[in-house]
């Protein structure tokens, strides 16, 4: 029943990612981009979160707390240069 | 694991993953920049919190003692997600991306406004 919830989620989270993509590559505007670019970061830590339940094996959480916090700072660098021009002022 | 257990499981991880699909499928469908941020911004912050919930208690029993530091993955998203959204919103409003279909529609009708008063 895990095996199987586990298959489900991944097909899911891949389609998400997929669509998150979708947006990144056709999104009209720069801020479209960005907003998908947040989008697959938190895909990518979901998709870490289920190989480490798949494989029992605790080394994962390490990859996706680094993810949480480089995937922050570039939304807010990105944001902050569209928004002022420069990122450190 | 007991069959209870697996399926409190099976049940937080399906949650996680279809909150996730749901926030890209409105990232992906919505008309405009500001319905599309409503999308990933709460259904994928509720969907990675079911996931690292179903992982903390994943490793809570079949690992030794209790396993805490998925808390620190979802602590980490719930404090900056409305940050980086925010930041988002701002960067939109500021290059003045263009209002949906329907949005724009109910300026055009007549809608009672609160009469402003002199203070």
């Amino acid at each position: 029943m895990l095996n199987f919830a586990l298959t489900l989620a991944f097909a899911l989270v891949a389609t998400a990612f997929a669509m998150s993509f979708f947006r990144l590559i056709k999104g009209p505007s720069a801020p479209d981009r960005i907003l998908a670019l947040d989008t697959l970061y938190i895909n990518a830590i979901a998709l870490l979160v289920l190989f480490g339940i798949q494989l029992a094996s605790p080394l994962y959480f390490e990859a996706a707390l680094l993810i949480a916090l480089m995937g922050f700072v570039g939304t807010v660098a990105l944001a902050k240069f569209l928004l002022r021009g420069d990122i450190i002022e | 694991m007991s069959p209870t257990t697996e399926v409190l499981l099976s049940l937080l991880i399906l949650a996680g993953a279809a909150f996730t699909f749901i926030g890209s499928l409105g990232l992906v469908r919505f008309k405009d920049f500001y319905t599309r941020l409503h999308g990933p911004t709460k259904a994928t912050t509720l969907g990675v919190g079911c996931l690292l919930a179903a992982s903390s208690i994943f490793f809570s029993i079949t690992g030794e003692g209790l396993s805490l530091h998925e808390i620190l993955v979802s602590l980490f998203l719930f404090i900056t997600a409305p940050i980086s959204a925010h930041l988002l919103a701002k960067t939109a409003l500021h290059q003045g991306l263009p209002l949906g279909f329907n949005i724009t529609r109910q300026h055009d009708t007549d809608i009672p406004r609160m009469p402003i008063k002199d203070s």
